[in-house]
């Protein structure tokens, strides 16, 4: 082994390989959780990944392209964390089907890399056994170096080798240390494994057996106890300073989105309405710049507005789920979602269920007990998601003035705001209770929570996340409410008379909205609220933009959003209409990943009747006793 | 078991994991759990034989972290009352 024209010089020595050959065609990333496989997955593909679900079930499927340092291109399919290949769960079932090669969508890989926390790695060599019995070629990496360094951790890589008759790679994928040995091995002569004993896979005991004495031989010392998530943990976990930190962190979250991101979100709209100026000096005809002026600024420009605020939300679960603290929020929380019939993993969706439900519904499945599981993607389209922002801060704006309760930090607003976050979550804590004492009784599965060591967070990690959750908003921006706002502004135009648009409320929109007004009139919402509401049940920021055209189209409106919610609404039906966004199930994007995470129509069906009937029942209650 | 609380000295205790206090560390003897869920915890870490050092807990003692084989699992009283041990070291604090 040279070390003129190797791309790491790390300490861990490489099995020669023989240069140049035709490369794999798939290698799976397989590893336990908390093992850094995504990391090290990000780190190899960066921005050439693809997000889907295999065919048939709920498991995400993770593929990217890692470009070698010789410019060839390689597929990586990235499992999901797995401590054995045990088929009981979906997530090892998938594995062990892919991995043996009994999916029919996917050909077998034709090499694995194994990755393992080099930190513990007595327990996570466990899952060596397995993956090499497979027979498949097999690097075993051995991730998180930099902490196996730093806390005084050692063992003998080639020992290791000779043992698990396969290459190790040491290596620390947050810090970008040793990756050239995983291009080495796949560009090299890939042996299949050939340790030197394997247990019985079945048996857990003599697993571990087989593990420590493979760490044993390999004169494995395990690093000193994490110091700094000891120290960190005594501070996060205290009885009494925990909760209250918690607490602070949640509070600062939200103030962080809905105050401080003002400037971005004013900016934001800047951008639309010079943009919508320039683009109507250019363009002549009265329709067009009409269509621009109601399309671009008042309905793409409206809801682009919160694009900031998504953003943020997205950035600060990154910083907690990457730095490790989401488990202690978990661990605390658990008692109190207990007490609704949920448990702490709950907490994690549902925290993140107020960016989107859909990603929320899709990260339950860290929940392993089903009817916790199913409990939780039933409530979490409560919580107040990304979408309703909009319509609230714009409703809220119209009729709750900006005054100051507690200083400047807290302001009459920004209470309203809190108000409908919390009637969120009491609507979903009182749901998931009702669910748990009738039909969703749950069997005790036991509730098992592991803590990862804290780390810092990277900007990869996060970037990348951001990245991908603007591609999702921009995509639904781009779709759904471009065409509902393009299609509402088109209808507001037909039928014509004498060739000219008709009035507003002879318009087949008018037409729509006066047929449903009379289901909607104990709530106190006009015809026009009606059309939002209609067009809503596809998405619910389509509300303001709708909203927008409609206004905009009225020759004697003139003026903003606000100004025209506030002269047509009274106070009464604007508290209604708050509250039926808060409490109504408007999302088709969430039905259909009920749908799919649940494998049946009957859910999503049971949600929408029981999530409209609660709206419909709140607004009224609301509009009668603020009336 | 009260007349060796600073001695270091393993002591006869039988009991659970529920019984030991912050930084008490025990030898796991058995899970009395249906085999699936014992299988699940065995993978973590909780094997026979193994040592477990109870750490911090949620406000309330409600999940307890525990320290076994180099990583820290979170589980419920109801959970950790399973959990037997043969006999444990308290804290020399």
């Amino acid at each position: 082994m040279s070390c003129g024209d190797c791309h790491s010089c790390g300490p861990a020595p490489v099995l020669p390989f023989p240069a140049s050959r035709a490369l794999p065609k798939a290698v799976a990333l397989v590893g336990p959780p908390n093992s850094g496989k995504t990391t090290l997955f990000n780190r190899l593909t960066g921005m050439r990944q693809k997000v889907a679900n295999y065919p048939g079930v709920t498991v995400e499927q993770h593929t990217g392209i890692a470009e070698m340092p010789d410019g060839r291109a390689i597929r990586i399919i990235d499992l999901p964390g797995i401590y054995s290949l045990q088929p009981r769960s979906e997530d090892e079932q998938i594995a062990h089907d892919v991995l043996t090669g009994s999916r029919e969508d996917m050909d077998r890989p034709e090499a694995v890399l194994l990755v393992l926390d080099s930190t513990n790695l007595h327990r996570h060599l466990m899952l060596a056994a397995p993956i090499l019995s497979l027979g498949i070629p097999t690097l075993v990496i051995l991730n998180m170096a930099d902490d196996l360094r730093n806390r005084g951790g050692h063992l003998d890589l080639v020992a290791l080798q000779l043992q698990l008759g396969s290459p190790v790679a040491l290596v620390s994928a947050r810090n970008n240390q040793g990756i050239g040995q995983v291009w080495d091995f796949l560009a090299g002569a890939m042996p299949k494994p050939a340790p030197k004993e394997l247990p019985i896979l079945q048996d857990v005991p003599k697993c571990r057996q087989w593990a420590g004495q493979v760490g044993q031989q390999a004169n494995y010392h395990p690093p000193a106890p994490p110091k700094w998530t000891r120290r960190l943990d005594a501070i996060f976990l205290h009885p009494v300073g925990g909760p209250l930190i918690f607490a602070a962190v949640v509070v600062l979250v939200f103030q962080t989105i809905f105050s401080y991101s003002k400037p971005l979100i004013d900016g934001v709209g800047w951008l639309f309405e010079a943009s919508g100026d320039w683009m109507s000096g250019v363009v002549s005809p009265p329709l067009l710049r009409s269509l621009i002026e109601v399309v671009w600024v008042k309905g793409l420009g409206s809801v682009m507005q919160f694009l900031p605020q998504v953003l943020l939300l997205y950035f600060f679960i990154g910083l907690l789920e990457d730095s490790g603290y989401l488990a202690r929020a978990a661990l605390i929380a658990d008692r109190t979602m207990a007490r609704f019939g949920l448990q702490g993993k709950s907490f994690i969706p549902l925290l993140s269920a107020h960016a989107c439900a859909v990603p929320a519904i899709m990260a339950t499945r860290v929940i392993e007990n089903k009817r916790d599981r199913l409990a939780t993607i039933l409530v979490a389209p409560f919580m107040t998601c990304s979408a309703r922002l909009l319509p609230y801060s714009i409703i809220i704006a119209a009729f709750i003035p900006n005054r100051p309760i507690l200083g400047n930090f807290f302001s009459a607003d920004t209470a309203a705001m809190l108000g409908l976050y919390i009637l969120g979550f009491a609507a979903a804590v009182v749901t998931a209770r009702i669910l748990k004492s009738s039909i969703l009784k749950s069997s005790r599965t036991p509730f098992v929570l592991e803590m990862p060591s804290y780390r810092w967070p990277t900007l990869q990690s996060i970037g990348l996340r951001l990245l991908d959750r603007t591609k999702v908003f921009l995509f639904r921006v781009g779709s759904v409410i471009l065409l509902t706002t393009a299609i509402v502004f088109l209808l507001c135009k037909v039928p014509t008379i004498d060739g000219h648009a008709p009035k507003i409320e002879n318009s087949l929109v008018g037409t729509l909205g006066r047929t449903i007004e009379p289901a909607i009139k104990p709530l106190g919402f006009n015809w026009k609220v009606g059309i939002g509401l209609i067009t809503a049940v596809a998405q619910r920021e389509t509300l303001t933009s709708t909203m927008s055209s409609i206004y905009g189209l009225e020759e004697s409106n003139k003026v903003g959003l606000r100004e025209a919610l506030r002269s047509d609404l009274t106070p009464a039906s604007a508290f209604a209409l708050l509250v039926f966004f808060a409490l109504a199930m408007q999302c088709l994007s969430t039905l259909a990943v009920v749908r799919r995470e649940t494998g049946t129509w009957k859910w999503p069906a049971l949600q929408f009747a029981y999530m409209t009937a609660l709206a419909y029942v709140g607004a009224f209650v609301t509009y009668h006793l603020a009336r | 078991m009260q007349l060796s609380v600073n001695s270091g000295q393993p002591d006869v205790l039988p009991g659970t994991l529920l019984d030991l206090r912050r930084g008490d560390a025990a030898v796991l003897d058995g899970i009395d759990l249906p085999s699936e869920e014992a299988r699940r915890l065995m993978e973590l870490g909780f094997l026979p034989g193994a040592t477990v050092t109870a750490g911090l807990s949620a406000p309330g003692g409600d999940p307890r972290v525990f320290q076994v084989d180099g990583s820290e699992i979170a589980l419920r009283r109801e959970t950790a009352r399973r959990l037997k041990i043969r006999s444990s070291r308290k804290n020399k604090r």
